[in-house]
């Protein structure tokens, strides 16, 4: 398959650099932040990108949706990355709409997909328990009593746990920590009885919580997929979410890129501009060499995850770690080149380090992410 | 069945007759490769048959008018061509200077009479060209080149010295920058010239490497006659064709950068030499340095595809054969020294049957030229900055 974007793709790219830039942009998170935003993201904004139909782009035709594919989606969520705009897009439109569609029953996915697609529903994903990611180290417990699940133990990181309608959350219904059988995915109301959410406050002023699980009661109506068959589509899960924040890390790689070059462009020292330095050109040269190849791995992703192709955890894996690295590069000599006032808070710049971050932390940094690749390459 | 169809199912069933068994392996090396020439001596009868063959149809410059002797395959069929020798592990018939650079040269800058005289006997692998661009005050500075060639009416007489001339002491002809007009500007002054090498006053001297291995020539010119209808394009005007041709060059060495297909990967060589304990490598720290270097590999091995791609279909800045170059030839450079790290004290050996004749090391040294030749990292790191990020 050519390694290049369709038409159709380029408009949706198009239309969403344009949407996002007009209603989005960095102030806009930045007003949020000030604010205090209770949801950590604008409910109007939200509604529009519904009304555009982003939110349906990975539901299948069956369930009201688009079926657009990823390469689609994820030109939006590279744009997302330039105005790091904040929205239930990611926890709703992409993580949770893939693991119902991939885990769920038919009546379930009727439910919840419509519903999605429609912007009815928010979710968020809860899996990890400790402070590296680790998708097999789960030790929270859903005992089955009847015909209901008790539900004990503690999640982390839960993006948008503090807002979504309703919770995924990955149990261990048998087996040890680290197996993967036994491990089990079951979906309820944030807002159940013994569940407790405590927002945390995060470098990127976007939105996470701890979320703490006493004596849950869910209905075993609630189970995705078979108990204690979950991993693998959770694998699959995290597989397109570290695909797409791959996408936002190109998209803060290459906002930042632009910003650095337009300073050096402007800013004079020694009666010069900073630009006509060598010692800046060259590593201005590197980093846009090295976000040229981050392009060519988030599309070459992207594309294996629509096609189905075998080799995408690997390609996932690739693409997440190569992401981790030049968004680190990027974010440091954005700052590093701006000087004093990158470090000042009312200059934008510092908002893309901060966002950089997390987004490299979630579902797996540089370092899980390349164990992980060599591990499928058998050393 | 469609055009294309046929054509690869004709392609693969003449392969299939005509490629004998031993072309299908990867070359091994630069004296395993065929270079062709007038006194090139084969390596064995089925080198000498496959390139035979595949002359005859053109297919040693698949993409060339057939009117020159190339194979007039349009890019549809040329990349079928590409795809079908890769299935059997075909080996390029013919490696070639001729080919790959002073060849699509004369096709856009040449006269008639040049392309008729020069492209085919490039086709048939008869004769081998090099190049004469650098010069001992001429490096990366290489506008700034003193070889002259003096009108004397229907010719020019050159004199002077040009340097890292790749196997000037087996080339049949040269591609040579002069310096034409010593009052001009000096991108203005500089002509495209061609020669046999055999031209009374042509003086090449091998010069060995680090490495061991003298691919590189030194060239001495001394009061050698060149016919004016030898110049490509117009005269003073070399420079443009130069830059065109040293663009050429830089895609050629960045592919560098890229593992051949078939053989084994850095990661499976450095499993297969130190050892894997419950799935991991025994060494973590090698490991590290290793899946970093294999993550950027497969990274620019998707850039090199995705540039192709976006010129195919007309998207994309074009101008990324400086990039290309640049991290292909660091890439490659990391690879050898991740080679040294993973064969420890066996690297070390120079020469004897158990070293492969010391390839580890030595290729390892090789290297180390690759980020100079055909214009430095710095120097890429500098186009890129001025030509594409537009900082003065």
């Amino acid at each position: 398959m050519a390694m290049v974007i369709n038409e159709e793709q380029q408009m949706l790219k198009e239309s969403a650099q344009g949407f996002l830039a007009e209603f989005a942009p960095v102030s806009e998170l930045r007003k949020l932040r000030d604010e205090g935003s209770a949801t950590g993201y604008n409910a109007d904004l939200w509604r529009q990108m519904v009304d555009m139909g982003w939110a349906a782009i990975l539901v299948p035709e069956a369930y009201g949706g688009l079926d657009f594919g990823h390469v689609g989606m994820g030109q939006i969520i590279e744009q997302t990355g330039r105005t790091l705009t904040a929205s239930p897009l990611f926890s709703t439109a992409i993580i949770g709409a893939s693991l119902i569609n991939l885990a769920a029953s038919d009546a379930q996915k009727f439910e919840l997909l419509t519903a999605i697609a429609g912007g009815e529903l928010t979710t968020a994903l809860a899996v990890d328990e400790t402070i590296h990611h680790a998708p097999t180290q789960i030790s929270m417990t859903a005992v089955k009593q009847g015909d209901s699940y008790r539900l004990n133990g503690e999640k982390r990181f839960v993006i948008d746990g503090h807002s979504a309608d309703k919770l995924i959350v990955a149990v261990r219904t048998s087996g040890n920590l680290g197996d993967t059988t036994g491990i089990s995915l079951l979906i309820l109301d944030r807002n159940s009885a013994g569940v407790e959410v405590e927002r945390t406050e995060m470098v990127d002023s976007r939105n996470a919580a701890i979320v703490r699980f006493s004596d849950v009661s869910v209905s075993a109506d609630n189970l995705l997929g078979e108990e204690g068959q979950g991993f693998s589509a959770l694998s699959a899960t995290l597989d397109i979410g570290n695909a797409y924040l791959a996408a936002e890390m190109l998209g803060i790689a290459q906002e930042s890129f632009d910003r650095t070059l337009q300073y050096l462009k402007e800013r004079k020292q020694f009666g010069v501009l900073i630009g006509s330095f060598q010692a800046l050109q060259h590593r201005a040269a590197h980093w846009w060499s090295e976000v040229e190849l981050c392009k060519s791995v988030v599309l070459k992703v992207l594309q294996s995850l629509d096609q189905g192709d075998p080799r995408s955890p690997a390609m996932a894996s690739i693409a997440k770690a190569k992401l981790c690295e030049v968004v680190e590069l990027a974010t440091n000599e954005a700052i590093q080149m701006h000087g004093g006032i990158g470090m000042t808070d009312e200059y934008e710049i510092g908002f893309f380090i901060k966002r950089a971050r997390p987004a490299a932390s979630l579902y797996g940094d540089y370092n899980y992410h390349g164990d992980r690749f060599a591990l499928l390459s058998g050393y | 069945m469609s055009d294309l169809q046929v054509f690869r199912q004709e392609t693969r069933d003449w392969l299939e007759t005509n490629c004998p068994q031993s072309m299908r392996s990867p070359v091994r090396n630069a004296d395993d490769a065929c270079w062709g020439g007038r006194n090139w001596t084969f390596k064995s009868e089925e080198q000498k048959q496959w390139l035979e063959h595949m002359a005859a149809r053109g297919w040693t410059a698949p993409s060339w008018p057939a009117e020159y002797g190339g194979g007039g395959l349009n890019k549809a069929e040329a990349k079928i061509l590409k795809e079908e020798m890769a299935r059997i592990n075909a080996r390029s018939p013919l490696d070639s200077f001729g080919i790959w650079m002073i060849g699509p040269a004369l096709l856009q800058f040449g006269s008639e009479e040049l392309k008729q005289q020069h492209l085919p006997p490039i086709v048939r692998g008869e004769i081998r060209w090099c190049q004469g661009y650098s010069e001992p005050g001429a490096g990366s500075d290489l506008a700034g080149l003193q070889c002259k060639g003096e009108d004397r009416g229907d010719h020019f007489i050159a004199n002077g010295q040009k340097v890292w001339t790749s196997y000037g002491d087996k080339a049949d002809w040269m591609f040579c920058l002069l310096r034409t007009d010593p009052d001009a500007k000096k991108q203005m002054g500089i002509s495209l010239v061609l020669f046999d090498m055999t031209t009374p006053g042509v003086t090449p001297k091998p010069i060995k490497l680090i490495s061991g291995s003298s691919p590189f020539c030194e060239t001495f010119l001394d009061n050698v006659r060149v016919e004016k209808n030898q110049v490509v394009g117009e005269v003073n005007q070399g420079w443009t064709i130069a830059k065109y041709l040293l663009t050429h060059e830089r895609e050629m060495i960045g592919s560098f950068g890229l593992t051949d297909a078939g053989s084994d990967t850095l990661g499976q060589i450095a499993a297969k030499t130190v050892g894997v304990e419950q799935g991991r490598m025994n060494n973590p720290l090698l490991r590290a340095d290793v899946l970093k270097w294999e993550i950027d590999a497969a990274a620019f091995a998707l850039t090199a595809e995705r540039v192709t791609d976006e010129v195919k279909s007309g998207q994309g800045v074009g101008a990324t054969s400086a990039m290309l170059k640049y991290y292909g030839t660091e890439l490659n450079k990391r690879r050898f020294e991740l080679m040294l790290k993973i064969h420890g004290s066996d690297a070390m050996i120079w020469d004897g049957a158990d070293s492969n004749g010391g390839w580890v090391p030595r290729s390892w040294l090789r290297t180390k030229g690759n980020s100079i030749e055909g214009g430095t990292s710095e120097v890429q790191l500098n186009i890129i900055a001025k030509n594409i990020l537009g900082l003065g």
